[in-house]
């Protein structure tokens, strides 16, 4: 089964779900190479917002990608190049 | 010579109020926030009453971006603690972040949060449960989040007593603000009212099963049969009174008297705490029994506990010598949020010269020989008031209140 390809809209959606929206911060604009930490985002946000990830794009983030990952842009490439979940883990 | 400490800030979230004026004139006049629970079907509990706080949505009061990560009594706790900042005209970011502190009792935690993650564990599986289970549903999260919005970087804590918790924080605080601390944001709020809460609850046996609101929770009362739950609490601001003074700030009153006890072991044969909480904190506020003008009682609803209460209001003051209240019969039972309440309440009682009455108490049980406030509320100046708390397990506490012209 291929996995789906993750794009900004599903993550501006996904973090919107898991850990709200600042009042200060447009994220519907241009985003991509805004440091997360800027749009209000911790990293347990993106904890949180990373196993929603994992089922709807149907891969598994190791925890260092997520960490590594500081831009929506740097998350989406590790995100699209991850690996593909196994049957098991995504049937979870 | 040890600071005298100064409340000089309210917020209250009540079932029978939002904000301090709203549940103040409630309060007053008798009006009861008990009514059967609407949050679900409460009809397969034995238990189906509660004080729910019906009109309070944290998406009103707070940044979206804190709502995914609180529970229901978090919300409420911050949207009590901006309302007390500003009630007492200060502003943290104004003043020295190491010179404020957070300590709040708590009695359960996170609950309904809890819940909604423990059925999606068990349901879904590991990977649907939220992050922010972490730290959402544990006791000190109140304390924790209104540190970090409110930049108060001083000592802090957070107590855990069961209903005692109202007062042990507040002595806590005192002893924060005795060592230098300058303002501490302090009390309890708590909001249990889910179905796995209130199941929580029910294991202690004292919850009334009594099905009409004009009757269940009926403390000191022949038919009493336990008590009612409820949902909410009071955030104070605490400051050196000197400090206070300074600043031209207004004072609700100052904390004078402090005492906490442990109740001996069941089937001891020694006699309960309680009298020993109230005779440690009349010493503590160097003031007599006849000093005390009011009494907010614990009132617990449960028959025998009622008559250990009464007996310990006698033994100190004399049967029928002090007006005792009990204005938790318009809320329910709020845990941490209980004493929290009783002592806001007090204050705003000295502020106005009136106590509240305590509902429901049709035929006051004879080995409770107290003169209950009953009915309507009485006009009398307020000096000096005692409130008086019991946390389930064993735990007794007693404060005493001053107002701020008492001679």
């Amino acid at each position: 089964m291929t996995a789906r390809e993750l794009t900004i809209a599903d993550l501006t959606r996904i973090l919107r779900e898991c850990a709200g929206e600042d009042e200060g911060v447009d994220l519907d604009g241009n985003i991509l190479d805004t440091l997360f930490a800027d749009l209000g985002y911790d990293s347990l946000a993106l904890l949180e917002a990373s196993s929603s990830i994992e089922r709807e794009a149907g891969v598994k983030l190791s925890d260092d990608a997520v960490s590594e990952a500081r831009t929506p842009r740097l998350l989406l490439a590790a995100v699209n190049a991850g690996i593909p979940a196994t049957a098991s883990a995504s049937a979870a | 010579m040890s600071e005298s400490v100064a409340v000089t800030g309210i917020g209250v979230i009540a079932p029978n109020g939002l904000g301090t004026d709203e549940f103040w004139t409630a309060t007053q006049k008798g009006i009861s926030g008990i009514d059967r629970i609407s949050r679900y079907d409460p009809s397969a509990y034995p238990t189906r009453l509660a004080g729910e706080v019906k009109d309070f949505e944290g998406g009103e009061h707070l940044a979206n971006r804190l709502l995914p990560q609180t529970d229901r009594m978090t919300q409420m706790a911050l949207v009590a603690s901006d309302w007390a900042l500003a009630d007492a005209g200060l502003d943290p970011a104004t003043l020295p972040e190491f010179g404020m502190g957070v300590v709040t009792a708590s009695a359960s935690g996170g609950f309904e949060f809890a819940q909604k993650e423990l059925q999606k564990l068990w349901s879904k599986g590991p990977g649907y449960v939220s992050a922010y289970q972490s730290f959402a549903w544990f006791y000190a999260v109140n304390t924790g989040q209104i540190s970090i919005r409110h930049g108060m970087r001083g000592p802090s804590g957070v107590l855990v007593t069961d209903q005692a918790g109202g007062l042990d924080a507040l002595g806590h605080a005192r002893r924060h603000i005795r060592k230098g601390t300058g303002v501490v944001l302090s009390d309890g709020m708590d909001a249990s009212l889910s179905p796995w809460g209130l199941v929580s609850q029910l294991t202690t046996g004292r919850l009334s099963p009594t099905a009409d609101p004009e009757r269940a929770y009926a403390p000191f009362d022949t038919s009493a049969d336990g008590y009612l739950p409820g949902e909410g609490g009071a955030i104070l601001v605490l400051e050196r009174e000197s400090g206070a003074r300074e600043r031209g700030a207004r004072i609700y009153g100052t904390i004078t008297g402090y005492g906490a006890t442990f109740d001996p072991r069941p089937g001891s044969g020694r006699e309960p705490g309680l009298r020993r909480a109230i005779e440690t904190a009349l010493a503590d506020a160097q003031v007599a029994p006849a000093d005390i003008d009011v009494v907010f009682a614990d009132a617990s609803g449960v028959r025998e506990l009622d008559r250990i209460e009464a007996a310990a209001l006698s033994a100190v003051f004399g049967p029928r010598a002090v007006p005792v209240t009990a204005p938790k019969t318009m809320t329910g039972r709020l845990y941490s949020g209980a004493a929290s309440l009783d002592a806001a309440t007090a204050l705003l009682a000295m502020r106005d010269g009136v106590v509240p009455p305590t509902l429901r108490v049709t035929d006051q049980a004879a080995d409770c020989a107290i003169d209950l406030v009953r009915g309507a509320a009485r006009e009398m100046p307020v000096h000096h008031a005692l409130v008086v708390a019991r946390g389930h397990g064993g735990f007794n506490a007693a404060l005493v209140l001053r107002a701020p012209d008492a001679g």
